[in-house]
């Protein structure tokens, strides 16, 4: 398989980046974050993402979706991470569209048919502390009457605070188990928590919640292999979007190069900037390759498709990191207003970064697997 | 079966065959790298096998057209190939600067006599070719070079100094700048020859390195007759061939990391560090340093593998192959910093049996020229403001 999209997927690309540009640019971000939007996200816009079919991207066609494959969900995660478009994408239509294709209970007849509509938002539970650790989960599901009784502390949970169905994963006597649950339900606390970027999650507290045995995605204890495959999805297209937000970061500095003047001179005439402008260039063609690389791994169904979601994620997050901070230096004064955009890209970054692990815990993930 | 999958059952069961013992298996010395030539050494019966039967096959040039002798395979097959070699370790069959440089220049500019006449006994690894860029006053700055070749009819009188020419002590012919018109501007005044190194006039000395050894050679060319027919591209339109095949000596020590194979570096430090208790190397900011290495050598890897495959969609800016030859000589320059950190004391030996004549040190200290051949890391970076990025004044 080359290691370029296909005509399709970049008919694809063409069409994500030309809605997003029309329906849902930086200044939709900004107005959402500025009228304190009591959601902080758009449900119109995500019913659009239905009709058009982005919501639905991987959701097979008999539930109601496109039937693509990881490519195609990352090259709208890209796109996605060059407008900063708050969006359930990531949580619904990634995340947990993953879970349940792959889950077969009878929840995703009820769920797939609506996240591929854009009309309904779900949310994936699984981080418990401030990084993120699947092997690590604490909250417990016990067995109680004909079903299970869940408690438990999850925080980082993507618009967790709108959601209308939660995935929640808990530890039951047989191991990692994911739970259905309804966010209404009696004992679920749930506190929205407005992250640096503007984006949303929440923090969700389980307090001895009931739920029907057939709350269960899947098998009880067979958790996660469910959620290896969602993450290791996951972490490719927020590999995605990590590439996506640091190669826009990076276009509008070089245009601010070309234009802004210093000493009699356009900044980017100075060898020290186009140096590192160029160094940047690279490291973002390697973030691209090796993202584009994990998603055809996983689209392919290879063996070292987690290792290469893991190098995707770990590469992407660190050259994003590297991208926004050159984007913020090389604006000078004005990188550091909320006027300009460059400082946006900055915190969405940081905030990409930790979701489902950051570089560090990427890079372990690789040491591991080469046994040193 | 898919026509690849064929292919690769094909393939694989032609290596099985003709895959000799000797060659599976990483590198251990220089001397088992394959360069072949007129006066070419072998390791071992067993290379010898292994580059006539692979040159045989046109395996030595795998996407060349079959007709030159290559082995018309297209870059999927190709990729076939390459992953099958991987699977039995075998080492390079070939390792050619014709193949690497010439060859592609010639498919692009070559007439079709030169086509014929040089590109098969590349691809058989029937002669060595050394390259005749870099003088003592035209590093960097590559096109201010003044070896002269007067026009004597049919044929030219070549006077000058070359330096950094790799193995020319070893190489039977070399592809040489040549000025050409020293009245034109720079650019424009450079012819591209190729001459037998054996030809009266040629003399080679070894530059000995930080390493010790003498990759590296300086070239002298006293009246040395080159023939007409010898010339590639247009008179005095050499610099074009050049930056051609300069652009694959770029993606050449770019995958300089890559080709070296070896073990990996990890495996190297657990057995001079020994595991903790966990298993993990006993040596957590190594062992983190190790594994930020390998994320960038796995992307780098990916990397390259896209360049290819935009190269073959005709989507790939020229300038490209700049990316790749700064980022891959300064990934291999740190791969061998960490291998010396994870050698240690036995890393440091630089006479002994135990560290085959201080292979480690003697390879390190051979990859700090890999940002400096082939034009500088500050050069490829200048080459992608201006090219790639399109600064003002760059």
């Amino acid at each position: 398989m080359p290691l370029i999209l296909t005509e399709e997927q970049t008919m694809l690309q063409e069409a994500a980046d030309g809605f997003l540009n029309d329906n849902a640019p930086i200044a939709h971000f900004r107005a959402l974050r500025d009228s304190h939007d009591a959601d902080g996200v758009s449900r119109d816009l995500w019913r659009a993402f239905g009709e058009m079919g982005f919501a639905g991207v991987i959701i097979p066609e008999a539930h109601g979706g496109l039937g693509l494959g990881a490519v195609e969900a990352g090259v709208i995660a890209e796109s996605l991470g060059r407008t900063l478009t708050p969006s359930p994408f990531m949580g619904s239509a990634i995340l947990s569209a993953k879970v349940l294709t792959d889950g077969g209970s009878e929840a995703q007849q009820t769920w797939l048919p609506k996240i591929a509509a854009g009309e309904a938002i779900l949310a994936l539970a699984v981080d418990e502390g401030a990084k993120h650790a699947p092997s690590r989960i604490n909250a417990r599901a016990e067995r109680a009457g004909n079903g299970f009784k869940l408690n438990g502390a999850k925080g980082f949970v993507l618009d967790g605070h709108v959601a209308d169905a939660l995935i929640v994963a808990a530890k039951a006597d047989e191991g990692t188990t994911l739970f259905l649950v309804d966010p209404k339900a009696a004992g679920v606390e749930i506190e929205r928590t407005i992250m640096v970027d503007g984006h949303n999650a929440a923090r969700i507290t389980l307090s001895d919640v009931a739920v029907d045995a057939d709350a269960v995605i899947g098998e009880v204890g067979g958790g996660e292999a469910l959620l290896d495959a969602a993450l290791t999805l996951g972490r490719a297209c927020a590999a995605s979007s990590l590439t996506g937000a640091g190669d826009q970061a990076f276009k509008v500095t070089l245009e601010y190069l070309r234009t802004r003047k210093q000493f009699g001179k356009l900044i980017g005439e100075f060898q020290a900037l186009q140096h590192r402008a160029a160094h940047l260039f690279t490291e973002l063609e390697l973030s691209r390759a090796a993202a584009l690389g994990a998603l055809q791994a996983i689209d392919a169904g290879r063996d070292d498709a987690a290792l290469a979601a893991s190098i995707a994620k770990a590469k992407a997050g660190r050259v994003a990191e590297l991208a926004v901070q050159e984007a913020v230096q090389m604006h000078g004064g004005v990188g550091m207003t909320d006027e300009f955009d460059v400082g946006l890209f900055m915190k969405r970054v940081r905030v990409l970064n930790e979701l489902l692990g950051d570089a560090g815990f990427h890079a372990e993930r690789l040491a591991q697997a080469q046994g040193f | 079966m898919s026509d690849l999958e064929v292919f690769r059952a094909e393939t694989r069961a032609w290596l099985e065959e003709n895959c000799p013992a000797e060659v599976r298996g990483p590198i251990k010395s220089e001397a088992e790298m394959i360069w072949g030539g007129r006066d070419a050494v072998f390791a071992t019966p067993g290379h010898k096998l292994w580059l006539e039967r692979m040159g045989a096959r046109g395996w030595t040039a795998p996407e060349w057209p079959a007709e030159y002798g290559g082995g018309g395979l297209s870059r999927e097959e190709a990729k076939v190939l390459a992953s099958e070699l991987r699977r039995i370790k075998a080492q390079p069959a070939l390792n050619s600067f014709g193949v690497w440089m010439l060859g592609p220049a010639l498919l692009a500019f070559g007439s079709e006599e030169q086509k014929k006449r040089f590109l098969p006994e590349i691809v058989r690894g029937e002669i060595r070719w050394c390259q005749g860029y870099s003088e003592p006053g035209a590093g960097s700055d590559l096109a201010s070079i003044q070896t002269k070749a007067e026009d004597r009819g049919d044929h030219w009188i070549v006077n000058g100094q070359k330096i950094w020419t790799s193995y020319a002590d070893k190489a039977d012919w070399i592809f040489c700048l040549v000025r050409t018109d020293p009245d034109a501007p720079k650019h424009l005044g450079i012819s591209f020859v190729l001459f037998d190194m054996r030809t009266p006039g040629v003399t080679t000395r070894p530059i000995t390195l930080i390493s010790g050894k003498s990759p590296f050679c300086e070239t002298f060319f006293d009246d040395v007759r080159v023939e007409k027919e010898n010339l590639v591209g247009t008179l005095n339109r050499g610099w074009d061939v050049a930056k051609h095949l300069l652009a694959h000596e770029r993606t050449m020590i770019g995958a300089m990391g890559e080709v070296a194979g070896g073990r990996p570096v990890g495996q190297v430090a657990l057995d001079a560090v020994g595991a903790a208790e966990d298993g993990r190397l006993d040596d957590p900011m190594l062992r983190a340093r190790i594994a930020d290495l390998e994320i960038d050598q796995a992307a780098f890897r990916l990397a390259m593998e896209r360049v290819g495959d935009q190269v073959k969609a005709k989507q790939a800016h020229p300038a490209i192959a700049s990316m790749l030859k700064y980022y891959g000589s300064e990934l291999n320059k740190r791969r061998h910093e960490l291998l010396m950190a994870a050698g240690g004391a036995d890393a440091l030996e630089w006479e002994s049996e135990r560290s085959r004549g201080g292979s480690a040190a003697r390879d390190w200290l051979r990859t700090k020229a890999n940002s400096i051949e082939g034009g500088t890391s500050e050069v490829q970076l200048n080459i992608i403001a201006k090219h790639l990025l399109q600064l003002p004044g760059a």
